[in-house]
């Protein structure tokens, strides 16, 4: 595919120098925290010293005597405007503020509004809250017994169990088991981490009192997403919410979720009429923010004595913590952790899943490639190296035995995954040559026999990413699509916006090189805007690995609508490009669209 | 509100005013002169975000005050190109991708110039005790190294015609 003139403008495949970096380099660019804003005010938090326990009391009369405070927010003020609690993407409720009980350790209990940063803090400091302790359950094991304490009194269920999901053909899973000649079981814990991005989180709201226009600055992965939630807490039209997502110091899936943070500042804003900063400390983010994982995996393999794989059985618990406000946009309240069957054919399979509340900040956040996926990958891979420890097998012949064949595409999963195409005899085959795979197994029976440890993993990965088809993702019953928008200019430069919004992953530059590529521009004419919900068009965000593949197809899809229509057009006499969509010279293949070649 | 008058030279241009005893310098180097490409991403002397030059020194800005740093000599990133020149190590940066999101980069440059002024070649194990003090979440430092490696070739090299600054967009 490569063409002299795709080196040339900088198009599909070719280094260029990142757009982004030269602001970044100089630190100009902007990230929340650099927003300022007149007459800005601070907002501050106090968190729970505890896990689970009833308030009491919040007395706020000596902050409020502060010079410099202007405000204290409690649960009591928002629930009378109906804000006490905000829904979660996944059909749960979550509180901003407590009104009588805190659920998990550094939960928001009230909001400090003040003139600066410094007398925020101090404020903070000089609120009263009387608790009254509650036996916590960080275990969802333990919050699974009938006598554990209750998570979530607020709900009708009174359980700490929050749903049941099943995957594939129980029956015929089992009836394999029964007649197996090997089986292996695992207990596999996924631990509950936390995503950390070397930014925290935070916003500056700015509630215009003429225009009635609010304007959130938001570290937000999903800027119209979040302003679709914005506009359902309070009421606010769409219209009439700006969310603009500037520089996002990393995300991994933690600015996706709605903190009560973001929703303190904006009532904030809305009470005082003055632009309100929020900004986490790191050890509010590490404390408070969703968490990823958190699986109780138990899998089981049903296999011949020579090692082939015939069904898999796994059940799962699930810790959400103490709301289920995981990060999830599909249809599936265990994301897509039935890909788990991943590159093998198999001829049963089943998973079951089940969500539990325990005393702890909320879970669910998509970390490192998607939704459950990368619990369902180290499961499959760990249970075909556990099966070929109990039958003395190659980790590598096992899997060559195992894999779905290139002649069984497409393929349908028993969880009802079609896999469209694969090679995954080949691949594994490259890898090991690449890494001298027999070589390294030699090496390592030398080493043994020398009494020296030397370890040889090998793991592969049928991965499902890229949210968007709707037969399977959805937010909010939006679905999960996304855009571009592309404005060519008489002198042949493009203004490319998007719905998606970069974290780091130099959406700038990929996207420029997209339509590069597509209408035979070069990439330095090209520029990428996105963030901005009031120019940028909708779109769902970036997570999971989505951006290239949804708004990074929408995004050729439309610079081939554009071509196509240049092409019936005179080119302008102010056109400075060589290689251009105007040019004509030839017309794009059947498979595959090229700009045409340079003409004068 | 007690506050002290301070005289601190920042990036060559003397600024004066009177903070709080306890306003910490790298809030005043973002909020009262308004430099915002000295970041903060951490409360615990951690990440070296917020990594300045303080009379040549590389250190956190984020757990000094203000009022310590009265007379001294300070250098942040904005400092870095000069007459529209990038910095090597900034040169570095761009050209090995050295960042992703960026945040870290600003004091991770910093102090990968103050390695560089006191140590011109310095090796891969060098490089990555200097950066110890300097988390990147995003990279996984490996083009980091190889930025700083690249800068310290250039730095290394006979001043030869002047590369111009990069950067414009459109
Ligand atoms: S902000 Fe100074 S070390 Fe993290
Ligand atoms: S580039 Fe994001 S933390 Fe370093």
């Amino acid at each position: 595919m490569a063409t002299t003139q795709s080196t040339q403008i900088g198009g599909l495949g070719y280094a260029v120098k990142r757009k982004e970096d030269p602001r970044f380099i100089r630190g100009k660019g902007t990230y929340v925290d650099d927003v300022k804003l007149p007459g800005m005010l601070y907002l501050d938090i106090v968190r729970s010293p505890l896990a689970h326990a009833r308030i009491t009391q919040i007395d706020a009369s000596k902050a409020l005597a502060m010079p410099g405070v202007v405000a204290v927010i409690t649960g009591k003020d928002l629930e009378a405007a109906g804000l006490a609690w905000m829904p979660t993407l996944m059909g749960d409720r979550q509180m901003v503020l407590p009104t009588d009980r805190v659920v998990y350790y550094a939960q928001e209990v009230a909001a400090v509004v003040a003139e600066d940063r410094y007398t925020a803090a101090d404020a903070v400091l000089a609120i009263d809250v009387e608790y009254e302790p509650l036996e916590p359950v960080v275990d969802p094991f333990r919050a699974l017994q009938p006598d554990a304490p209750l998570v979530r009194p607020d709900r009708e269920q009174k359980t700490n169990h929050i749903w049941h999901w099943e995957a594939g053909d129980k029956e015929a899973t089992d009836r394999v088991f029964q007649e197996a000649e090997v089986v292996v079981a695992q207990d596999l814990y996924i631990p509950r981490i936390h995503v950390s991005s070397i930014e925290t989180c935070g916003c500056v709201a700015s509630f215009d009192r003429v225009s009635g226009k609010l304007t959130i600055w938001m570290t937000s992965q999903a800027p119209h997403a979040h302003r679709t939630v914005f506009s359902l807490v309070s009421g606010i039209p769409e219209t009439k919410i700006r969310v603009i997502s500037p520089d996002i110091g990393g995300g991994f899936g933690g600015k996706v979720p709605v903190y009560p943070g973001y929703v303190l500042a904006t009532v904030a804003s809305l009470q005082t009429g003055r632009p309100v900063k929020w900004i986490e400390d790191r050890s509010e983010n590490l404390q408070a923010d969703s968490f990823a994982r958190d699986y109780h995996i138990h899998a089981e393999v049903a296999a011949t004595r020579d090692g082939k794989m015939r069904a898999l059985r796994v059940r799962t618990v699930a810790d959400h913590g103490a709301f289920d406000a995981a990060a999830n946009p599909s249809k599936f309240p265990a994301g897509l952790f039935s890909i788990g069957t991943g590159s093998y054919d198999l001829e049963a399979a089943h998973f079951s899943v089940d969500g539990v509340y325990t005393n702890k900040a909320p879970g669910g956040v998509a970390y490192r490639c998607s939704f459950r996926v990368t619990e369902a990958v180290h499961m499959i891979e760990r249970m075909v190296d556990v099966l070929a420890d109990e039958l003395d097998m190659d980790p590598a012949e096992i899997r060559f035995k195992n894999f779905i064949q290139p002649e069984q595409f497409p393929y349908k999963s028993p969880t009802g995954w079609e896999y469209d195409s694969g090679n995954y005899p080949a691949a594994l085959q490259k890898a090991l040559d690449a890494i001298g795979y027999q070589e390294l197994r030699r090496e390592q029976a030398e080493k043994r026999a020398r009494g020296e440890l030397m370890g040889i993993g090998i793991s592969t990965f049928t991965e499902i990413v890229g949210a968007g088809p709707s037969h399977t993702f959805d937010i909010l019953g939006i679905k999960m699509f996304d855009s571009a928008e592309i404005r060519v200019h008489p002198t042949g430069s493009a203004l490319v916006r998007i719905g998606v919004q970069t974290q780091g992953q130099g959406h700038e530059t990929t996207f420029a090189q997209i339509v590069a590529e597509e209408l035979g521009l070069p990439v330095e004419n090209i520029v990428v805007e996105h963030g901005d919900t009031d120019t940028a068009p909708y779109g769902l965000g970036t997570y999971g690995s989505r951006s290239t593949p949804t708004a990074g197809a929408a995004t050729a899809v439309a610079a081939r609508k554009i071509r196509e229509k240049a092409r019936l057009l005179p080119r302008p006499t102010c056109w400075r490009s060589t290689r251009t969509i105007w040019s004509g010279a030839t017309t794009p293949s059947a498979s595959r669209a090229r700009p045409s070649a340079p003409r004068r | 509100m007690r506050t002290v008058p301070i005289s601190v030279t920042v990036n060559g241009e003397v600024r004066q005013a009177a903070v709080e005893p306890r306003l910490l310098l790298v809030h005043f180097i973002r909020e009262v002169l308004g430099l915002t490409g000295t970041h903060i991403g951490c409360d615990t002397t951690s990440c070296g975000a917020c990594t300045i030059h303080l009379n040549g020194k590389p250190v956190k800005s984020c757990t000094v005050f203000a009022v310590q740093a009265d007379g001294a000599e300070i250098r942040t990133v904005e400092g870095l190109e000069q007459d529209g020149r990038l910095h090597p190590v900034q040169e570095g940066f761009w050209q090995e991708h050295g960042l992703q999101c960026g945040f870290c980069t600003p004091g991770m440059m910093m102090t990968a110039v103050a390695l560089l002024e006191a140590n011109p070649n310095p090796d891969e194990a060098e490089i990555r005790r200097a950066i110890s003090g300097n988390l990147c979440r995003c990279t996984g430092y490996v083009n980091i190294v190889k930025a700083i490696r690249y800068a310290a070739e250039k730095m290394r090299q006979p001043e030869v015609a002047p590369a111009v600054a990069g950067g414009g967009e459109d």
